[in-house]
């Protein structure tokens, strides 16, 4: 990975690019900011940008620029593919870099479905508020990755970066050898003019491409004519994955680098009272004692030398609010809200209350989640060093123009002197779209001037200091009519809001009460046809931070519906695959995953005594997933999960070992929730401190996986996240199938189960 | 100052004694690929070898590995990639990446002691986290590995 070299900028604007506002992609950019002119700022000799994600040098070597984090979801080989695609470069010798932070590669797919700005599901209301957070997001143009959206977000854009560059290279050849840019080919970086027998790389034209004048709105191929998307490709981070020279954000080493390590209230959101910086000062390698606001800091000259003597400091913290709350006591008091005036509809169709309550029989349950760490395996760090001018970030991050603007914030210091980098993060789903690091980062360093300061995390830290997949409940009811299917069907949920959450970090002087779609994700917008249908949810404010976790509302959502559609299919005496196909009559894209599933996993064919299966289907960001779960069980409870079948329809597949992998991990990830997620808070104190009581999934326990692609044609779908929500109601449904228990709240311990 | 034998060259190290292997490797000698992961030998991030042997170096005090030979991930990737690696990449295991340095080290201790694993051999002594939930390709690849080492019996 080429790091960035800012005190080497080279001014080669491409032609085509300079007063012509945005090169390729969406209008985000402002008045006379030409599009690559971030990307042109890191140039190095020899080398042009031809648009704000292409570069080319003198010697042909292609480097895409990846505007997205690379945390294992293989965005970097999947994005530098849509580029290299419409460029017909040689992929196999292709380079990928981080790109910098700017308007132009703002996430405008995540804008549309993932944050509360969209008003996709919510039916029933239309607040200004609601209106201003859909402007706003459009006007901010924040680079993120999340929400499983980056392919989603850069199908168009980069494929039309890399037909620019192309064509740009294309003109340039054609000029120098006097003959039609029409008759000129390329493949595998190579243009070729058949009529002359000329050819050259691309290297022999890059300069002169770079002042080429060309369409901005190049004819793309078509899904037939493509060699490269839909093509198994090695990933190009793995290499640098298996020899240990992967360079994560705890791996930055700067001159004069200095230690951080900190002590946090015990109790969430507390503050810090008192420290005793003179009993640590003589220590091994101590700089400097630093407090801040929720905790103090110890800067050493090594790590291990900071968290020595941050953990031998004395220190004293103010509790606040959160000291008054529990875990056990937050999910009764979730509970209790599920008879709350005071809801948000977001799904209505006909009058399924009425239904419900006037029906002689009804189907009734109430199902809870708890809080969840996200525990990336690399551990939270940001490096910072703060001048009398600027201040420069290294860290590991999802969203670096949210990271950038509180580092300029926090430091006071201008815009233009704030430098973000964005090494390989260790593993992310969703926390690290979080600034509580850079703040906390910023503000020591700001007491270390011109040395830059890596804040560490220990894991103690990470688990405790969390910001939590928030604990959830969910009230379903419903009635079957004469035809053995579902008439009416309510949904209540209750939770805090994630979105609303994370506002107010952003912007803690807003008040702001709008709805949050990311609270319904999975139970609004169900596929299944009901006469009568209710959704609606209860936010509950508490003083405990919570965030987005892999898949979001989907991660309990689909534990709630999908658990529940089992108990109506059980009522109703039906197969749980056919009741669900008979609900589906109208979404044949929904039946043919199913069915390509139940076929795939042998549904019809009954399991030996002692196992048994079950089944989900759900669809998230875009994509469809069913999963079917086999288990073992035994009558002490103790439970084997066997294997996983999982069919996938997301679309257009960019790279299939991809699609396969990320569907793996979501479903290791959602299963080890399943299995043993479990944040408990005891007085505002997180009891749960390393892996030891927060346990994992390991090779021992971890199941066969298998995943079929199941492409139906519909638009591009997500990856990253829809591996996830299934595979707990899944595995619910296995367990009633084997054991006739119904299990309604995770972890499967809450039931007396052993994984 | 004490003197250590890490990927035969020696070092000396002006550190306290207890000071875990993982930090001086990491912070003084300058060793990135192995990772700090949990700081209480529970994931296996930071396994190095110590004498072959795999170790969870966060827990493993630096005193303790004077006078023995010492190998970390940077050890064994020379110009030649070895088996374990090489299966790794063609089974396309890494995700995030972070666990699996220590990974790649346990299972290359492990199959230095068994060389044709069965799948409870491999169950019971690769205890490492891995997040991503990699475990079904690290299965395959733990065979493709001792394929390549030529240590399976047919």
């Amino acid at each position: 990975m080429t790091k960035l070299n800012l005190t080497r900028r080279k001014f080669i604007v491409g032609g085509a690019l300079v007063g012509g506002g945005l090169a390729v992609g969406y209008g985000f950019l402002r008045d006379g900011d030409p599009a690559n002119a971030a990307l042109t700022a890191t140039t190095m000799e020899g080398e042009v940008a031809l648009n704000a994600w292409v570069k080319v040098d003198k010697d042909g070597l292609v480097t895409v620029a990846i505007p997205r984090s690379e945390m294992g979801q293989g965005v970097y080989t999947a994005l530098a593919m849509l580029v290299a695609e419409e460029m017909d470069a040689n992929f196999s010798e292709l380079v990928v870099e981080q790109a910098p932070v700017a308007d132009v590669y703002a996430n405008i797919a995540v804008m549309k479905d993932a944050l509360p700005f969209s008003d996709k599901h919510h039916e029933g209301e239309d607040t200004i508020g609601a209106w201003g957070m859909a402007k706003l997001g459009q006007f901010l143009g924040v680079q993120v990755t999340g929400g499983s959206s980056s392919v989603r977000d850069a199908w168009l854009p980069m494929r039309q970066a890399g037909a620019t560059a192309k064509a740009m290279l294309v003109a340039a050849a054609a000029r120098t050898w006097d003959v039609p840019p029409a008759e000129i080919s390329v493949t595998n970086g190579v243009l070729s003019h058949g009529g002359s027998g000329m050819s050259g790389g691309f290297g022999d034209f890059a300069i002169l491409a770079a002042s080429e004048t060309v369409s901005l709105d190049p004819v793309l191929k078509k899904s037939s004519e493509f060699t490269l998307i839909g093509t198994p490709q090695p990933r190009l981070d793995i290499p640098s994955k298996v020899d240990g020279t992967a360079e994560f954000g705890v791996d930055i080493e700067l001159d004069g680098m200095v230690h951080a390590a900190v002590k946090l209230s015990p109790v969430l959101g507390g503050t810090l009272a008192s420290h005793d910086a003179s009993a640590v000062k003589d220590m091994p390698g101590v700089l400097k004692v630093v407090p801040f606001e929720s905790g103090v800091a110890v800067i050493a000259d090594s790590f291990w030398r900071a968290k020595t003597a941050v953990e031998a400091l004395p220190a004293t913290f103010n509790d606040g609010p959160a000291k008054e709350f529990s875990s056990g006591g937050i999910l009764t008091l979730l509970e209790e809200n599920l008879e709350s005036e005071d809801s948000r509809i977001y799904a209505e169709t006909g009058d399924a209350r009425a239904a419900i309550d006037e029906a002689q029989s009804a189907v009734k349950a109430v199902y809870k989640v708890p809080f969840l760490a996200h525990a990336c395996m690399e551990p939270m760090n940001c490096t910072a060093m703060v001048t009398d001018t600027g201040v420069e970030i290294w860290m590991p991050n999802q969203v670096p123009t949210l990271i950038k603007w509180f580092a300029e914030k926090i430091a006071d210091v201008p815009a233009e002197n704030v430098i973000v980098h964005t090494p390989l993060l260790g593993g992310g789903f969703g926390r690290r779209l979080e600034i509580d690091l850079v703040i906390m980062a910023v503000a020591i360093a700001k007491e270390m001037k011109n040395r830059p300061v890596k804040l560490l995390w220990t894991r103690e830290n990470d688990i405790q200091h969390d910001i939590f997949r928030p604990a959830a409940v969910s009230r379903l009811e419903g009635t079957l009519g004469s035809d053995g299917r579902i008439s009416a069907w309510a949904n209540r949920i209750v939770s805090q809001s994630v979105s609303g959450s994370y506002t107010a970090r952003l912007l803690p002087w807003a008040t702001m009460d709008v709805p949050d779609n990311t609270t319904s994700e999975g139970a609004a917008d169900i596929p299944y046809e009901f006469t009568s249908r209710l959704v609606d949810h209860v936010p509950v404010k508490l003083p405990i931070e919570v965030g987005f976790w892999r898949s979001v509302g989907h991660s309990y959502n689909a534990f709630f519906t999908e658990s529940f559609m089992d108990e109506m299919a059980y009522a109703a005496r039906a197969d749980p695959v056919d009741f669900r196909l008979a609900h589906l009559e109208n979404h044949p894209d929904f039946a043919n995953v199913l069915k390509q599933l139940a076929k795939v996993s042998n549904w019809s064919t009954p399991l030996d005594q002692g196992r048994a299966r079950g089944v989900a289907l759900h669809e998230s960001f875009s994509s469809i997933v069913g999963q079917v779960v086999e288990i073992t069980v035994n009558g002490d409870k103790e439970i084997t999960v066997d294997k996983v079948y999982c069919v996938i329809d997301c679309g257009a597949v960019v790279n299939p070992d991809t699609v396969k992998a990320q569907m793996e991990s979501g479903i290791v990830f959602g299963l080890t929730a399943a299995l043993y997620g479990e944040i408990e808070i005891e007085d505002g104190v997180v009891l749960n401190s390393n892996f030891p009581d927060y346990e994992m999934i390991r090779l021992a326990n971890c199941p066969e996986i298998e995943v079929h692609l199941a492409p139906s044609g519909r638009l591009l779908g997500g990856v990253g996240e829809p591996g996830t929500p299934p595979i707990a109601a899944a595995l619910a449904n296995a367990i009633f199938a084997g054991t006739g228990e119904r299990l309604r709240e995770l972890p499967i311990s809450r039931a007396g189960f052993i994984a | 100052m004490l003197r250590l034998d890490i990927n035969s060259e020696l070092h000396e190290v002006d550190v306290e004694e207890d000071t875990p292997l993982l930090w001086v490797l990491r912070d003084t000698i300058g060793l990135k690929g192995t990772k700090f992961g949990c700081g209480v030998a529970a994931c296996g991030a930071c396994t190095v070898h110590v004498d072959g042997e795999a170790v969870r170096s966060c827990s493993y005090p630096v005193s303790g590995a004077v006078g023995t030979k010492i190998t970390t991930i940077e050890g064994i990737s020379g110009e030649m990639l070895n088996p374990v690696q090489l299966a790794w990449i063609q089974e396309q295991v890494p995700q995030c990446g972070y666990c699996q340095s220590g990974m790649i080290m346990a299972v290359s201790a492990f199959l230095a002691e068994n060389s044709n694993p069965s799948d409870e051999d491999i169950a019971d002594s690769i205890t490492n986290i891995c997040r991503c939930g990699t475990y079904p390709r690290i299965k395959r690849a733990i065979k493709r590995a001792a394929a390549l080492q030529g240590g399976v019996q047919e």
